[in-house]
């Protein structure tokens, strides 16, 4: 591999001392507070505070940042550009990697990326790259456009491509593939841009006006928009190439097929699926009902199923909706849960319980067909099991019950079903997932597929790395027209 | 925007919409439909696609004014425009000749039944339609279903016109009269739906119901369109919305549907107090003009 050229230096902090400094930490709304409010939770550092955290960088000869970035951005680069406070030079650096700094500044798992491998991370506490990237990208939204500064309008390649779902995949591929010249539409089946970044996150953790500058950058950089739009419904993948004259179409669907337990009484009114709550919440919403029209379960006693990202949304939501008690109810113990340390400390913060090592068997509901009950049973864990996990087995006799005005599974998620009834040239595996190659390659010529919908649920950014590969995959196509599926 | 071709009350509380929408008039086939939105702050509904025109470019929907999103849309007239529309969603319906068809609707679902009917008649189906309503006024469609079937009979709850009584209660005269339905279609109120299934149950008469769900996106992501049919949890908005009415568990649906009764009623009123508002509003202005 090729030696990257250091950056130019503007740390003036000799190196021993810079690992005095302290990591900075993250402004934070008051817990007793934004347990009863949507606005985001995280404040972001300040200018100084951001200098500070860039000074702790020791400038490592061979930096392991990188390599635990999906995208690789260029950390080093942009952590100097901080230190010599030139906020927007670091936004564009990270730009040229990814368009999407202010939400993965926020959602990515740095702790298990970037972070993790970080130098100074093996003795003290790793340099909080986070929390610079979403600095300087909130910086360049604030003042002056971070995406477009510099950068020559491409020269038209005259091909077109369709990039299906506007998620992090989409979005992702449609940045690499605009800078390439080509025409890019992104068609989406909802009526706002951003798939599970705005569906799904919530509004305390990714604001969607955040959400609404990326892509308002990507259109000023000519990616045209479509909502309303489902492609195998409102127009076949054949009819998009054939009659409409796309030359490629990548799918970034997303997974989108909620998962249930299959127990007696998930039908019942008052059981949600994550999916389903954090839709009706964020994308609608329902917060804001009857401002908003969509209704909204505000429930006072509500348990969450499941232990990842999307169950921590769910009962962090379900508590700002006033619930008295809302609870995590997860089959495994804490140390196995998936999701985020900061989400679950955050959850923790704002009073969210945790049940662990409980796992439901059935809810009962009243006359009306409300829930009312759960019956739950408790777990030890046992031997590990293909996930590498220790198996949770239910203790004899541990049977209880628990009284629930609202259930919410969190328990993951199957792949949308819709292009595989519509698009029977896509092969598919027994999941349910699309069938690509390292590059996104799908059984069907011309058409890319990544994110989700390929590797089943995984995280925004490991969608956008995939994206990426397949942008750079389809402009090869674009330029050779030559198929090859490995 | 989705713009309004045109709109036309053509029942107390039933407007019938042509919405422009080329891609969708091109791609709908009978038993479909959209999910749209009123406003910018509006609810997703699933509304049945009745007609389309994929020369010209433009769908038709009946809508009765039931609930706060209903009665908004019913407010829309003719150069207006919906914040929202995508479709056609769901799978198409199940078309064959089977022998004898019997299409049973019942309130709007009469304007949903009727390209199912003609579709079954194209197949070389007898068609025979039987239409429900509670009274003469509410009747809906009934001169376009004469056209495309062999036969139409009539039911009221008060008499006004047909037969007195339910659509059940005609379809026991038709077999009473020696007419042996080879399939039966549904399409109207869960109850009506509920009832059909039941009686045709006994005869072992194949029987298919659309079901009207809860519904989000409408594309197999939320799974707010729960139902269960056969033991089996389906969601409506992708595996259906037709089902076998015999394997449906019509008391569930029917407490799913009222989900959000409590919620619904609010959002209603808040309707209906900010509309009285604007009528003030506007009387104010002219008393002042």
């Amino acid at each position: 591999m090729m030696r990257r050229e250091q950056p130019k230096s503007f740390n003036t902090i000799p190196v021993k001392e810079r690992l005095t400094i302290t990591r900075q930490s993250m402004p934070e709304q008051d817990a007793g507070e934004r347990s009863a409010n949507f606005l985001e939770v995280n404040l972001g550092l300040t200018p100084k505070q951001a200098v500070i955290e860039a000074q702790r960088c020791i400038e490592c000869k061979n930096p392991t940042c990188m390599e635990g970035c999906p995208v690789s951005i260029k950390i080093p680069d942009f952590i100097q550009l901080i230190c010599n406070e030139d906020f927007l030079g670091a936004a564009n650096k990270i730009k040229e990697d990814n368009s999407l700094a202010a939400v993965c500044g926020r959602v990515c798992p740095q702790e298990t990326q970037c972070e993790e491998v970080c130098v100074v991370g093996k003795r003290f506490e790793p340099v909080a790259i986070g929390r610079l990237e979403r600095f300087v990208a909130d910086y360049a939204l604030k003042h002056g456009n971070g995406s477009i500064n510099g950068v020559e309008k491409p020269k038209p390649s005259g091909q077109k491509v369709a990039i299906v779902g506007s998620g992090p995949a989409g979005l992702a591929a449609a940045s690499d593939l605009i800078k390439e010249g080509h025409e890019v539409t992104v068609f989406e089946a909802l009526h706002e841009f951003g798939g599970v970044l705005v569906y799904g996150i919530p509004e305390f953790r990714l604001p969607k006006a955040i959400l609404r500058k990326e892509v308002a950058n990507l259109e000023t950089m000519g990616v045209k928009f479509v909502k309303n739009f489902i492609v195998g419904r409102t127009m076949s993948i054949q009819e998009l190439m054939e009659d409409e004259g796309y030359d490629s179409v990548f799918l970034g669907l997303g997974a989108g097929l909620p998962r249930f337990m299959n127990i007696p009484g998930e039908n019942l009114n008052g059981v949600y699926s994550a999916n389903e709550f954090l839709t009706r919440s964020n994308l609608m919403r329902g917060y804001e009902f009857p401002e908003w029209d969509t209704p909204l379960y505000r429930a006072k006693h509500a348990i969450i199923v499941g232990g990842g990202n999307t169950a921590m949304d769910a009962v962090r939501t379900a508590k700002r909706l006033g619930a008295d008690e809302a609870s995590i109810v997860y089959r495994r113990s804490e140390e196995e849960m998936p999701a985020r340390n900061e989400e679950i400390h955050h959850a923790k913060e704002e009073g969210v319980e945790f049940m662990n090592l409980v796992n439901p068997i059935e809810f009962i509901g009243d006359d009306e067909g409300n829930v009312v009950t759960a019956r739950c049973l408790r777990m030890e864990l046992g031997e590990p099991d293909d996930s590498g996990r220790r198996r949770p087995v239910p203790m004899e006799g541990s049977e209880f019950t628990m009284d629930v005005d609202m259930v919410v599974i969190a328990v993951g998620n199957g792949s949308n079903p819709l292009i595989a009834q519509t698009t029977p040239e896509i092969t598919t595996n027994k999941w349910g997932n699309i069938v690509a190659d390292e590059d996104g390659r799908t059984s069907m010529e011309g058409v890319f597929a990544g994110g989700d919908i390929v590797s089943g649920g995984a995280t925004v950014i490991l969608a956008m790395g995939a994206g990426r590969n397949s942008a750079a995959a389809i402009n090869e196509y674009l330029k050779t027209k030559v198929w090859s599926v490995a | 925007m989705y713009r309004i071709i045109k709109a036309e009350f053509i029942a107390p509380n039933v407007k019938s919409f042509l919405i422009e929408a080329p891609h969708i008039a091109k791609k709908r086939q009978a038993g479909q439909f959209v999910i749209l939105r009123v406003h910018d702050k509006g609810e997703r509904i699933p509304i049945t696609i009745a007609d389309s025109n994929p020369d010209e470019g433009w769908i038709n929907i009946i809508v009765q004014g039931l609930g706060k999103t209903s009665a908004h849309l019913n407010t829309l007239e003719t150069g207006d425009h919906l914040q929202d529309l995508v479709g056609p969603l769901g799978l198409p319906t199940h078309i064959e000749n089977w022998g004898t068809l019997v299409c049973i609707s019942g309130g709007v679902g009469t304007a949903e039944a009727l390209p199912i009917a003609a579709a079954g008649k194209a197949a070389g189906n007898r068609v025979i339609s039987i239409i429900g309503a509670r009274n003469k006024d509410l009747l809906i469609a009934e001169g376009q279903m004469e056209e495309v079937v062999d036969e139409v009979r009539i039911s009221t709850d008060d008499g006004s016109a047909g037969r007195h009584g339910l659509v059940t209660d005609v379809l026991k005269d038709l077999m009473d009269e020696g007419v042996t339905p080879d399939m039966i279609v549904a399409i109207g109120p869960l109850p009506m739906m509920a009832a059909v299934s039941n009686q045709t149950e006994a005869m072992e008469i194949p029987t298919m119901v659309s079901l009207n769900a809860i519904m989000v996106d409408g594309t197999g992501m939320c799974g707010a369109c729960r139902a269960t049919v056969g033991g089996k949890t389906v969601f409506v908005c992708v595996d259906g919305p037709e089902f076998d009415g015999h394997q449906v568990d019509f008391k569930e649906l029917g407490m799913r549907q009222k989900m959000y009764k409590k919620q619904e009623a609010e959002s209603h009123k808040c309707f209906l107090e900010r509309q009285m508002k604007k009528v003030k509003a506007e009387q104010l202005a002219e008393g002042v003009g």
